[in-house]
């Protein structure tokens, strides 16, 4: 099947610092993809690259065939390609139903604002959200503009979802719930793009994984292959770490009983 | 379903109820009363349709714009002199809305990339810009000595019903067109920019195009009222068609009524002409004084409008506060 979305050797520069050096992958329909690497691996800066928050410094990026590599973010969305922030961004002062009327409204194309809110609450339902439709977006708990967040970016009828840690912060309880509903999204026929510290939820989801290190794909493939890579390990954990599990001759990660990494190690 | 919905959405605040009645009220003043309160009810009309316009860029999209007095100067100018060069009265009106439309449309595409404080002082700085302009092109503009337009036939009483209706007609466009943005999909990207321009452009709104959209629907009926004023008034010069007061004057109507509400400019702008003239007659050395401490008063405890959110919610916490305080 041919690639939904294409990203061929993107770059991205801050100064004489390359956030993202030469990445290259692609999604095809109906996947779930995993983009993991330790903090400051430009993980976000990679997502900002594809929905057009930033012009990539060099390379190309395609969607459904399409040279998408100048776009500006509105364009991104009215074409299917919606994301998530790790930050929450909503319009504090809206309704919550409001929130995801301006999602289904402005990127899904929806043709009126009684339609777009008919369309909004489909998605509140989806999410849970229903009871609080006429809530205003900032009264809302974490888990809650989560949902917000997602219910937003789904009105917008992506193709591609790219969900920026929709899982930080959440506790163990409420990441359960997360990972049904994103299963379910998947499920809608969305291919879907996931950054995450959490390995039960990346080990849980996803097809395949992306690892970022340093702004280079140090790998891809395989969840359980990728975890017992010694770039992998190295990029976590050390390279003195990883020196040790190579004689030992055993992955750090056990198959059978996979465990949350330390989500913020970023040593080397 | 859809029934269900719209039975659960809040109620908007747009003030029809007291709209009508004031407008009606408002047209039937040169019909019972003389020229002085014609005169007044123009103004209340003319600083109506500017503070509505204003709310388009200042209250909707959150961009606080000091522009107006470019935009009333420039239509002022061209209707002068298209009007000077044998044009109808009416039909200079209107090419002066084109042209201060056209003039938005190219000064936004600009200056609407600087945000916040940067945006305020860039707006501004247009005023001061234009205002030298026409008095350095001497052979376009008259220069420092200014323009004579043709005096309006059929006497002083006559001419002041015949701009307090085109005024008042302005007044009523303007008015519409805030009702219909309300609802409209443009008005709700422009809601969406104010509330987080950033998550606005990733729900699929044209954030720039609809910020130009915006600044384009303020700039429009103060083109139309600044050609008007300067056929009321037959004499036009710099400092009084691009006035720093007039351009400051605008945005504390429009806040004093409710910015970003549907109507409440209309209520700003009628109470602070009546304040002004009040004061005016009464106290004419201190009025501008004792008008600026009234807008400080009302910014502290008014700070929503007077059609704002909350108002007599918080009132009454005030009450509470002080009942508590004292026992």
């Amino acid at each position: 099947m041919s690639p939904l979305l294409r990203v061929e050797g993107v770059s991205r520069y801050f100064g004489g610092v390359a956030a993202v050096n030469k990445v290259s992958f692609e999604l095809a329909p109906g996947e779930i993809v995993g983009l993991i690497g330790p903090n400051g691996a430009g993980k976000t800066t990679l997502v900002n690259l594809v929905t057009g928050v930033l012009r990539p410094s060099a390379g190309r990026v395609w969607f459904e065939g399409a040279d998408v590599t100048a776009q500006r973010p509105w364009q991104a969305s009215r074409r299917g390609l919606a994301r998530t922030f790790q930050i929450v961004q909503p319009f504090p002062q809206m309704t919550v139903l409001e929130n995801v009327a301006a999602g289904a409204l402005f990127g899904g194309g929806a043709a009126s604002r009684p339609e777009a809110e008919d369309v909004a609450m489909e998605f509140l339902e989806f999410v849970g959200l229903a009871p609080l439709a006429e809530r205003s977006a900032m009264s809302l708990t974490l888990p809650s503009r989560k949902r917000l967040e997602l219910a937003k970016s789904l009105a917008m009828r992506p193709k591609v979802l790219l969900l920026d840690e929709v899982n930080a912060g959440l506790n163990s309880a409420e990441i359960g719930a997360a990972i049904e509903l994103i299963r379910q999204i998947a499920a809608r026929g969305v291919t879907i793009m996931l950054i995450e510290h959490l390995m039960k939820v990346v080990f849980s989801l996803c097809d395949r994984l992306l690892v970022l290190h340093h702004g280079e794909l140090i790998a891809q493939g395989d969840p359980r292959a990728v975890a017992s890579d010694p770039a992998v390990v190295k990029a976590y954990l050390g390279s003195k770490y990883a020196a040790q599990e190579q004689q030992v001759g055993a992955g750090p990660v056990d198959a059978a009983d996979p465990v949350d990494t330390p989500s913020g190690g970023g040593h080397d | 379903m859809k029934s269900s919905i719209s039975s659960v959405r809040r109620p908007r605040r747009q003030g029809l109820v007291w709209f009508v009645p004031l407008a009606i009220a408002l047209a039937l003043v040169p019909l019972f009363f003389n020229n002085y309160y014609a005169q007044q009810a123009t103004f209340v009309c003319m600083y109506a349709a500017l503070a509505l316009s204003w709310n388009v860029i200042g209250g909707f999209t959150g961009y606080p714009s000091f522009s107006t007095a470019a935009f009333v100067g420039l239509g002022a100018y061209a209707g002068a002199i298209l009007q000077n060069a044998g044009m109808p009265m009416m039909l200079a009106w209107v090419a002066a809305t084109a042209v201060t439309a056209l003039f938005a449309a190219v000064l936004g595409y600009a200056i609407l990339r600087m945000k916040g404080h940067y945006f305020a002082i860039g707006s501004i700085a247009i005023v001061e810009s234009m205002r030298l302009l026409a008095s350095s092109w001497s052979s376009l503009t008259g220069g420092g000595e200014g323009l004579n337009l043709p005096i309006f036939p059929g006497g002083p009483d006559h001419a002041g019903r015949v701009f307090f209706y085109a005024m008042f007609v302005v007044m009523i466009v303007a008015a519409m067109m805030s009702l219909w943005l309300d609802r409209s999909r443009l008005g709700f990207g422009l809601r969406c920019v104010q509330q987080n321009e950033d998550a606005a452009d990733m729900v699929g709104v044209n954030v720039n195009a609809s910020k130009i959209a915006a600044f384009v629907l303020s700039a429009l009926f103060c083109g139309t009222t600044g050609a008007i004023s300067a056929s009321w008034v037959s004499y036009i010069s710099p400092p009084d068609a691009f006035s720093i007061l007039m351009t400051l004057k605008v945005p504390v109507m429009a806040l004093l009524g409710g910015a970003g509400t549907v109507l409440g400019p209309v209520l700003g702008a009628l109470v602070f002409v009546l304040v002004e003239q009040t004061l005016m007659s009464r106290f004419l050395d201190y009025s501008q004084a004792m008008l600026g401490v009234i807008i400080v008063f009302l910014i502290f405890f008014l700070p929503g409008g007077l059609l704002g959110a909350g108002l007599f919610e918080r009132l009454s916490g005030r009450l509470a506060r002080l009942r508590r305080a004292s026992a």
